[in-house]
């Protein structure tokens, strides 16, 4: 039959060599190959003991972030359940009161605010409505597993961040420059 | 043989049952790690250091497994055929010279079961016996497949057992002895250490091993548990420490074929430069010539053993490497090469005899040997 691409090899089938028959030669080779992955480096990652890596864009559980003065700083706009493809953001809106200026940045704040992290789906999409760089998706934290499907309703007790600056994730402090630098040079 | 005598060969076989025991123990936790190992993997790690109490958690899984009867299975049977199997795995390691013998005072240990002029065909009978326990378990559970593992294992144990004879003819042409324990002295000539076996029967040695494989059904042999095309093979049906003691069976198989073929072709007990190594002993050390011959004889034992581990390694190395052969294929290389090639050995060797290339046996160990009996 003709070829339509031109690029069919005819292949002649050549009788084996006595090497070929004698089967010996290629099972000696088979068990060089093994005998050196024998020695090679092992691919295991013993995991209670070693974890892989994160990945520096990893996108891991939620953290509703303060200010500097330790306020929050959702305001309670509803943009990022908007944005969220999974509906898994839900929250209720409050109006500060006197003399609470120095938890909530905003006149408005969220009185409460529950992600549902059966629903999510670590898109980031939340993080990136957010016009109050409030919500941060961590890059070292997953969520858990967990035996009852209620304990995965995050609310403000799980997902607000502690005051202690130290406490804080990595995601959402200022970088310095060379820091920035060397993190697009690890996602290019 | 004194009472006294008599008690301490029982010592003897009771240590070498228990060190078989736990040798196949250890190869169930040696073959998972070598095949991690093989497969760039680390393997059991978890239970104990290294993983080393990965044996015992097995066993105390298997033991709490469901003993499960399959409908319409010979029940009597069913249980009869991995007990038959473990038994005969068992009994054959009993005529193989472990070691020398150990002397104190009058008191002359020998370390070995027991020693019969039959040894070789000791073996071979109980190996040839094995079979059975296989055939039985597949016979008795009422199962198509385990049949069909069953007929298969014993077609390809009654093959390879004809090649692997013809292979031990050559040997046994150049004995002149069917004591394992001769064979073993014959291989260790003053002064010329490297008269073993092997150097003057490779190609019989290369179709023992390969007829070793075959018999103890390891891959690239086995056929009778393929799980491709029979499910399990023989123990389909099999659960609980019944299925247990046919894997056992297997590893004590690997062990005693490793021992054999130590014994039969790398010079069993003897090691390189014994001889000298006694001499030094005796001369340097001052040594009576009764201590030199025990420190020889425990070096030896922990030699043969080291052979033997080589053994089961190079088997479990094998496994890893080599795909499992077509039945047909299986039954061509047996009936149509191994067994014409071992016939050839057969007469190659009577040539180099009678043309005297290969020397007589020099008597010089053996008598004395026997002497000391």
């Amino acid at each position: 039959m003709q070829s339509l691409s031109n690029r069919a090899k005819k292949l002649e089938k050549k009788p084996y060599t006595l090497a070929e028959r004698a089967y010996l030669p290629a099972i000696f080779q088979g068990l060089s190959i093994t005998m050196r992955h024998f020695f090679m480096k092992k691919a295991t990652i013993r995991y209670p003991e070693e974890t892989r890596p994160f990945s520096p864009v990893f996108r891991g559980l939620h953290v509703l972030k303060r200010d500097e003065q330790g306020r929050e700083r959702c305001t309670a706009c509803g943009l990022c359940a908007v944005a969220c493809p999974a509906e898994a953001i839900t929250m209720v809106a409050g109006e500060r009161k006197k003399g609470e200026q120095n938890l909530y940045r905003e006149e408005k704040y969220a009185v409460s605010y529950e992600i549902n992290m059966l629903r999510c789906i670590f898109c980031g999409l939340c993080e990136e409505a957010c016009p109050k760089a409030a919500i941060y998706l961590q890059a070292d934290k997953m969520a858990p597993p967990r035996y009852e499907r209620d304990e995965f309703i995050y609310g403000k007790d799980r997902l607000v961040e502690p005051v202690s600056p130290d406490n804080r994730s990595k995601r959402g402090i200022q970088l310095t420059p060379e820091q920035a630098d060397k993190l697009r040079g690890q996602l290019a | 043989m004194t009472l006294e005598t008599l008690g301490w060969q029982g010592l003897v076989i009771l240590v070498l049952f228990g060190l078989s025991l736990l040798i196949a123990t250890y190869c169930t936790y040696a073959e998972r790690v070598i095949a991690a190992f093989l497969q760039d993997r680390v393997g059991p790690d978890r239970a104990g250091p290294y993983g080393l109490a990965q044996p015992l958690a097995d066993a105390v899984k298997m033991f709490t497994k469901e003993e499960f009867f399959p409908g319409g299975a010979n029940k009597a049977l069913f249980i009869f055929g991995p007990c038959l199997a473990m038994v005969t795995a068992l009994m054959s390691s009993a005529v193989i010279p472990f070691g020398n013998f150990l002397k104190f005072g009058d008191t002359v240990v020998h370390l070995q079961g027991i020693e019969i002029n039959v040894g070789m065909l000791y073996v071979f009978g109980i190996v040839s016996l094995g079979v059975y326990g296989i055939m039985i378990g597949g016979w008795a559970s009422n199962n198509k497949f385990s049949l069909l593992g069953a007929i298969r294992a014993a077609s390809q144990n009654i093959s390879y057992e004809l090649a692997m004879g013809l292979a031990l003819i050559a040997v046994l042409m150049m004995s002149g002895t069917l004591s394992l324990r001769e064979i073993t002295l014959q291989q260790s000539v003053p002064g010329e250490w490297h008269f073993w076996n092997i150097v003057k029967q490779p190609l019989g040695f290369i179709i023992f091993i390969v007829c070793a494989f075959a018999e103890t059904n390891r891959t690239p042999f086995d056929l009778p548990e393929c799980e491709t095309e029979l499910v399990g093979g023989y123990h389909t049906e099999y659960s609980s420490m019944k299925l247990g003691l046919y894997l056992f069976a297997e590893y004590i198989n690997v062990f005693v074929a490793s021992a054999v073929m130590s014994v039969l072709y790398f010079g069993g007990f003897n090691f390189p430069f014994q001889y000298e190594l006694s001499q030094w002993l005796q001369s340097s050390r001052g040594l009576s010539a009764d201590m030199a011959q025990n420190v020889i004889s425990i070096l030896g034992f922990a030699g043969l053993f080291l052979k033997i581990f080589a053994f089961i390694f190079f088997f479990m190395w094998v496994r890893w490497t080599l795909p499992r052969f077509r039945y047909d294929q299986l039954m061509r290389l047996g009936w149509t090469i191994l067994i014409p090639l071992a016939i050839f050995n057969i007469l190659l060797t009577g040539g180099l005899i009678t043309t005297g290339i290969i020397p007589e046996v020099k008597a010089w160990w053996l008598t004395s040997a026997t002497a000391l009996r």
